[in-house]
């Protein structure tokens, strides 16, 4: 499958934000000059990254099973490693909600952010590149360089803007997750060494034998099981949400999370099938104690961010639950919650930033009754809160149902605790909703808050209308990928079928 | 055979620093800056004689030019050269700005050079005795500062210590060969099996006393001590040029006439890997002294270094090779950075004399930033690559323990470097340091362009790196 484009779109898409931040880099003036060009260069550069990335949803064949939009260089040529990009359908929709929502972060931070405002928009715009590229990459070394390359820009957003303990939670999310990928990177050499390329193509029909399949599965587990993250090495992220600036927190949730499922989806499943098969139950188990453990906790906060984190823990254990079940609702299910939830908690951590900006505080305790004075926000918090307990008509539903759906094929027991997470949900976020946004208004400080502003307004009314649009209508974001899930169920039963060939090239 | 013209890069070197050396001392004040300038300009000589001269063996087997060699000597040349840019200015503020400091990197070079280039264990141990020998002198060139007179003293005595383990491995082998040749000590000792204990004993003793001269753990203990009191420059320099020429003595001796005793030497490198790593790390993370913190942070990067060489194949030499280039220029930047600490004239040390710097000078602490990221591993900074290529050449060797623990200890090592950034940008400052000269600035620059786009085009080092390992197992 050629480039429909005709053009190297990918690559436009992925570095394009590089140039916005070599023109920030050049602005001169005084500090005021600087940060209004600097937010106003982000704004744009990522606005034109976003139009054209929506060229791929115009272009974009969803009856091809297999790459598209392919570009290809020779990059290392003694390790047959090349510049390759690509995307499929697993991976198309991902780059959107990357360039859908960096635009809107820059919008968030527009006024939170008033120290080093050239540098912050360097870091978002280095941030979408790497986002992009990674979802884009089909050689397993640009991967990995973006895959960890992410982690310098937000090291530095939660590090250099943060909130008080922001030094412990940059230095807890940066160690956590780079623990996680050198392991993968030595998974990935052991790949590289077998197969003699890095090329994802070639790698996604190179059998390997069934007893390296459990060591580099492991190895990826390491990786990705930090990344999405699963429980029990969750405990990074409710410090880097509490401590992270608003937009990182939505970039975190919205886009970084996800790297770790799309993971599992781009090498695990269709890689190591037998050795997906084999720990499919231990997936099964950490996603449910996931759900149901992470959702408890999430109850028992006080902080509105760490409540939304953990929430965020429960919905991607549910992607897990999806993934592993290896049918084609299941997967596709992960793929649509995983897309729900990219839209719905960012929603969710712009809600918190709302009223952050205007109290600078998150204890949920200090708020109450600002139904009298922000009805906007209100009905906005209650559409997103509706959505993150999986309301039919909103995007989580879909997800959700789908995943219930794939996962009753598997067991009706893992259905059952799977679905506990949507009852569970119901409880932690209507009482998050309630307290903050029911009650009497009390307290002087808080009668003086405006309701949503034009800006906010223009950040939220994306989002709220992606929800809606894919919980009333999701054909038209599951037709992306219908034929690259089934391919990829069709080629994992195939691989398992052949158990007997397989075993016979070990060595 | 003599074939003496294959050594005019050395011999026209050695000329020069005669002629530089008199001509200082004929004009006595103020000559360091125009002697800096004739030694940068005798550098870029030898560059180039070096690039026309052909390979070939001379001097009755002592002495060998190969892509191997002019790859490192070029790697040389150019620690000596940042070196000397970076001692221009820190020189003239500390009021040691003497002749005598650019000649004696120049013999420094000369031997290193020379490292690069023997085949002879004589060759080797004469070669690294000059070397040395320059780098004493350096290393208490600042006579007046009590701590580099020590750092000197030190260095001296342990370094002689690590000759005498040197020499008597160098006396066992010859004696258990009859031969201190590379190419005949490889014909002797083609089948292991006939390999006595006393020849083992041998390598061992040679193994230790280059593992010295790398600084790698458990020979480290002059390394801290001795960068913290040189004067930075010289710092800087013992970082790059020395470690580079060490490391290549290293892998030319193991690879050609020790080749076939793989089996006696890979466990014994491995263990000096793994302790390299494990140690360089521990103890970078509690250093209050960036000095310090260089010196075990070059621990472990030679340890990382060192697992290419026990993969013991051309792709684990080309990972070496590889990362000595990589690590040369990001080291630099640190210390170019590192020189830039200076307010009202002094120059600092603490790594907490950093807090601020990413308001008072957000450029320099981007550079920094950008070597420490790099220093860490995190692509796709040039630091990545170096790591990418011996853990490749570890996979490939099947030396899963080593890679293991190197990946594992390279995250612990970003602990230690994330620490600088921590402190230049999340902790409140304090003033502003001096303004940076710019030779210190062209430096920083240079090597923060070398870390960021190596990526971009790599494959020019690459080929180079392969070619010259292709000739050591040949």
């Amino acid at each position: 499958m050629g480039n429909a484009a005709g053009f190297p779109l990918l690559s436009l898409i992925t570095w394009l934000p590089l140039l916005g931040g070599v023109i920030i880099m050049c602005v001169r003036g005084d500090d005021a000059t600087v940060a209004a060009n600097a937010r106003w260069t982000a704004l744009w550069t990522s606005l034109i990254v976003f139009a054209l990335s929506l060229v791929l949803w115009t272009r974009f064949d969803p009856a091809e099973p297999g790459f598209q939009f392919i570009e290809s260089i020779t990059w290392l040529p003694e390790f047959r490693v090349g510049y390759r990009m690509g995307v499929d359908g697993i991976s198309v929709l991902f780059v959107l909600l990357s360039t859908v929502l960096t635009p809107i972060c820059i919008l968030a931070s527009w006024e939170a952010v008033q120290t080093r405002v050239r540098e912050y928009m360097l870091a978002f715009l280095i941030l979408e590149t790497m986002m992009v590229g990674m979802f884009c990459a089909i050689d397993f070394v640009v991967f990995y360089m973006f895959f960890e390359g992410v982690l310098i820009p937000m090291f530095l957003i939660i590090g250099v803007w943060g909130g008080a303990r922001r030094v412990y939670a940059a230095l807890k999310f940066f160690l956590f997750t780079l623990t996680g990928s050198v392991l993968m990177l030595l998974a990935l050499l052991a790949m590289w060494f077998r197969a003699g390329t890095t090329d994802l193509t070639v790698l996604l029909n190179t059998p390997f034998p069934p007893a390296m399949q459990n060591w580099l599965f492991l190895a990826f587990l390491a990786s990705f099981a930090v990344k999405v993250p699963m429980w029990p090495v969750h405990t990074w992220l409710p410090d880097a949400h509490v401590e992270a600036p608003t937009a990182g927190s939505v970039i975190l949730a919205g886009v970084l999370l996800k790297m770790g499922a799309y993971g599992f989806l781009r090498f695990s499943v269709p890689m190591l099938p037998h050795a997906s098969m084999v720990f499919a139950p231990l997936m099964f188990a950490l996603s449910v104690v996931a759900v149901i453990y992470t959702s408890a906790v999430a109850f028992a906060q006080e902080d509105m961010k760490k409540l939304i984190a953990y929430s965020s823990v429960a919905h991607m254990g549910v992607v897990t639950i999806g993934i592993f079940t290896f049918n084609p609702q299941g997967i596709s299910g992960a793929l649509f919650q995983m897309l729900a939830h990219g839209v719905v908690s960012a929603a969710l951590f712009l809600c918190v930033g709302v009223v952050y900006d205007r109290m600078h505080t998150r204890e949920i305790a200090r708020y109450g009754g600002l139904v009298h004075r922000m009805p906007a926000y209100a009905v906005v918090f209650m559409l997103f809160t509706m959505a993150n307990i999986g309301l039919p008509g909103t995007a989580n539903f879909v997800g959700e149902i789908l995943v219930l759906i794939g996962s009753f094929r598997v067991s009706f027991w893992l259905s059952l605790l799977g679905g506990t997470g949507m009852i569970l949900g119901a409880v932690y976020a209507l009482s998050l909703y309630r307290r903050v946004i029911f009650g009497r208004l009390t307290r002087d400080d808080l009668r003086a808050m405006l309701d949503l502003s034009p800006r906010e307004i223009a950040v939220f009314a994306p989002l709220v209308l992606l929800t809606l649009w894919m919980g009333v209508y999701p054909g038209s974001f599951t037709r992306f990928w219908d034929a690259s899930v089934g391919a990829m169920v069709e080629h994992h039963q195939a691989a398992l079928a052949a158990p007997t060939h397989l075993a016979g090239l070990t060595p | 055979m003599m074939n003496w013209p294959i050594a005019v890069p050395e011999i026209v070197l050695s000329v020069c620093g005669m002629a530089i050396l008199v001509f200082g001392v004929l004009r006595r004040q103020g000559s360091a800056l125009i002697c800096t300038m004739l030694c940068l300009g005798a550098f870029l000589l030898t560059a180039m004689l070096m690039l026309s001269t052909a390979s070939g063996i001379g001097y009755s087997g002592l002495f060998v030019v190969d892509p191997f060699s002019t790859f490192s000597k070029l790697l040389i040349l150019s620690g000596s050269v940042i070196t000397l840019i970076l001692s221009l200015d820190y020189n003239r503020t500390h009021l040691i700005d003497r002749f005598e400091f650019p000649v004696l990197v120049l013999f420094a070079t000369v031997g290193m050079m020379v490292m690069a280039s023997a085949t002879n264990l004589m060759t080797l141990y004469l070669a690294l005795e000059l070397q040395s020998l320059a780098i004493y002198v350096l290393a208490a060139f600042a006579r007046d500062d009590a701590r580099s007179s020590e750092a000197g003293l030190k260095y001296f005595v342990l370094s002689s210590l690590s000759f005498g383990l040197l020499l008597y491995g160098i006396s066992l082998v010859y004696g258990f060969t009859g031969t201190m040749e590379f190419a005949r000590l490889a014909h002797a000792l083609t089948d292991p099996a006939t390999a006595t204990a006393g020849l083992v004993v041998g390598v061992v003793f040679v193994v230790t006393g280059l593992a010295f001269k790398i600084s790698a753990a458990p020979f480290h203990m002059w390394t801290p001590d001795v960068y913290e009191g040189a004067p930075t420059p010289v710092t800087a320099f013992m970082s790059t040029a020395p470690k580079v020429a060490a490391v290549v003595l290293l892998l030319r001796t193991m690879a050609t006439p020790f080749g076939h005793l793989l089996v006696q030497w890979q466990q014994l490198i491995v263990l000096v890997a793994i302790v390299s790593m494990i140690w360089g790390t521990l103890a970078a993370i509690s250093q209050e002294n960036i000095k310090r913190m260089m010196a075990y942070s070059t621990i472990g990067h030679i340890g990382y270094a060192l697992i290419g060489l026990a993969a013991g194949t051309p792709a684990g030499i080309r990972g070496v090779l590889i990362y000595m280039v990589i690590y040369v220029f990001m080291n630099a930047g640190c210390f170019a950075v590192i020189i830039a600490m200076r307010r009202r004239g002094r120059a600092l040390e603490q790594i907490s004399d950093l807090a601020g710097l990413g308001r008072t000078d957000p450029i320099l602490a981007m550079g920094m930033v950008i070597f420490m990221f790099s220093m860490a591993g995190i692509p796709p900074l040039a630091g990545f690559f170096g790591k990418l290529y011996v853990f490749l050449a570890a996979v490939q060797a099947g030396l899963w323990t080593l890679a293991i623990i190197g990946v594992l200890t390279s995250v612990a090592g970003a602990f230690y470097y994330l620490r600088i950034i921590k402190v230049m940008y999340f902790d409140a400052g304090g003033e502003a340091f001096d303004p940076r000269p710019p030779s210190i600035s062209l430096v920083a620059a240079a090597s923060g362009v070398f870390t960021v786009f190596f990526f971009v085009f790599p494959a020019p080092i690459l080929s180079a790196a392969q070619a010259a390992a292709g000739v050591l197992f040949g």
